[in-house]
């Protein structure tokens, strides 16, 4: 019994050093991820360059530089979508929930089925709007009908949908207006249960309105959720996140909390990227 | 500063106009020419195939006698094929497809073996016949029975299936699989949910469309040595059987006046299955049209 609460204690005390060792910009919060020394290859192209990053349960991290910085790149390489092109190579280590991802005996699937992804333009499937919510759970091995029913409502109205497609969930996704796709895209994310969602752009494709609701939705989230979101639109990293990375040619050249990246910027090239002289 | 001088432009206008039209005309002859023979081809087959085309001729076995003389061998013949044909084809066509578009790394070797798809798509059937006759008929003893028949007939239409299906596998936007793999599904997950159920209506149109070039086909079954005339049914795929085509050929080559309109009932039958599996094609592909 003394011996598992020691082996315990002294787990603790590790994970805690481990905690400490990467940009310690919250000494009491929990990281989601940490990255260590990142470098990632697309065949000869070097995408991203020592990076070191970590982030923090339950806030928003904004990731925002001028296009080809590789903030999609990174973000994809948090749950490994990247690997689908064949030509990338990885060096260094992400650690989620203090196990490295890299690891050879870590399961994609397992990672994907605790971090949710949001993609540039809404992907639904060419599927009903419930049939869409269930597919993640049905993967998963979920067939019971009324825990299924209880999924798709409960994420429909996490996504803030709920009231507007309750009466045609058997519907064609596609009917859907892209707003509502993607917050559906959103809805299907959450069906999963994930740790953490994260956005690649998610408002890119849609209108003010839309996008406004989309931000309302994400600040929403964040109570349940760590949310990382790739954005080239500074004013909505600034309106809705709590700490911004600034990348440029693949390296991360500031990380810090919101209102200080723009307010009162550390190094002279986000200056210039957040005051719009480039990018 | 004006570069553009009006007048010159005036002055091409007639032409380009004249062109325009010319060329719609050209097309349209084109299209016209063809309808025609075809239409002259299928008038002259109906008037001298129909009176001879009712249930006794579907019911009968071959006879010397024309008025006695049916397609119910021939008829079933085609069948039994076509249930060797049919799955085999599937299964061999679409999993070859889905290996080449979802798993297969693509380099230098993968495209060589593509190329060599759509190659082998081009071969004359007598080939496939010969083939047929080498491996099937005589290395593997299977005789000229059904089996031997529907696998030289799969492997005729095969690349044609492959491409078709690899086709509208390449069709569903990645945007799909990737929502599907970032959920944590596996691939065979994302394959069996998300891209077969969107790449099914391209994959069954070809196969039709393929299958029904099977049904139609003869050469391969003369090199293979299939029987012109036939007194009995197959009751195994082991058994000796003859084909629609086979049978419409038979009856041409006799100098009698009424073979040769029994032909042409046999030629109606089979356009009517050949329109019926065309008619299938297109309402499927109406149905599943574009939902992405």
């Amino acid at each position: 019994m003394s011996t598992a609460i020691h082996i315990k204690r002294e787990k603790q005390a590790r994970d805690f050093k481990e905690e400490m060792k990467g940009h310690s910009l919250s000494d009491n919060k929990k990281f989601v991820y940490q990255t260590k020394e990142l470098n990632l290859w697309y065949g000869e192209k070097h995408a991203l360059k020592n990076v070191s990053l970590d982030i923090v349960e339950n806030e928003i991290t904004a990731i925002i530089g001028p296009s080809g910085c590789g903030k999609s790149t990174y973000i994809k390489t948090l749950n490994r979508m990247v690997e689908l092109v064949p030509t990338v190579k990885t060096s260094g280590e992400i650690f989620y929930r203090g196990r490295n991802i890299f690891d050879p005996d870590y399961e994609v699937e397992q990672l994907r089925t605790r971090v949710g992804m949001v993609f540039q333009s809404p992907n639904p499937f060419p599927k009903s709007i419930y049939d869409n919510i269930a597919y993640g759970p049905r993967i998963h091995g979920i067939k019971d009908k009324k825990i299924l029913d209880a999924i798709v409502e409960k994420s429909l109205r996490g996504a803030a949908l709920w009231d507007e497609v309750k009466d045609r969930l058997k519907e064609n996704a596609y009917g859907l207006s892209g707003g509502q796709q993607q917050r559906l895209c959103i809805a299907r994310c959450l069906a999963i249960e994930p740790d953490v969602i994260l956005m690649d752009e998610p408002t890119s494709a849609l209108d003010p309105i839309s996008t406004l609701k989309i931000e309302e939705l994400i600040q929403e989230l964040k109570k349940d959720f760590s949310i990382i979101i790739v954005t080239h639109n500074m004013q909505q990293a600034a309106r809705i996140s709590d700490k911004t990375a600034f990348f440029l040619n693949g390296e991360v050249i500031e990380y810090n909390d919101t209102d200080i990246i723009f307010s009162t910027p550390k190094d002279k090239r986000t200056e210039d990227y957040i005051t719009g002289r480039f990018g | 500063m004006i570069v553009i001088d009006q007048k010159k432009v005036q002055s091409k206008m007639k032409s380009r106009i004249y062109r325009n039209q010319f060329f719609k005309y050209l097309f349209f002859s084109g299209t016209l020419i063809c309808l025609l023979v075809l239409v002259i081809l299928f008038t002259r087959i109906l008037i001298q195939g129909f009176p001879y085309l009712d249930w006794q001729f579907l019911n009968s076995l071959p006879s010397r006698k024309p008025e006695e003389a049916g397609i119910y061998t021939a008829l079933n013949g085609t069948i039994w094929m076509m249930a060797v044909v049919a799955p085999v084809t599937l299964i061999l066509g679409v999993g070859t497809a889905i290996y080449l578009e979802e798993y297969a790394r693509k380099n230098k070797f993968t495209s060589f073996i593509q190329v060599n798809i759509s190659n082998l798509a081009g071969v004359p059937s007598v080939v496939y016949g010969l083939l047929g006759l080498t491996i099937f008929v005589r290395a593997l003893h299977l005789g000229t029975s059904v089996l031997a028949a529907g696998l030289t007939m799969s492997l005729l239409i095969l690349p044609v299936v492959i491409v078709s299906a690899q086709e509208a596998i390449r069709a569903v936007p990645n945007a799909l699989r990737e929502a599907s793999y970032a959920m944590g599904a596996t691939k065979w997950q994302t394959i069996l949910r998300v891209v077969l159920p969107a790449a099914l209506p391209g994959i069954l149109t070809g196969s039709i469309l393929a299958l029904s070039r099977a049904i139609g086909e003869t050469a391969p079954l003369v090199v293979l040595g299939v029987p012109l005339f036939l007194a009995f049914l197959p009751t195994s795929i082991f058994d000796e059987f003859t084909a629609l085509p086979m049978q419409i050929y038979n009856w041409t080559s006799r100098p009698q006046h009424e073979f040769q309109s029994l032909a042409a009932a046999g030629i109606i039958v089979l356009l009517g299955i050949l329109i019926l599996m065309n008619s299938v094609a297109i309402l499927i592909r109406n149905k599943f049209q574009k939902r992405y």
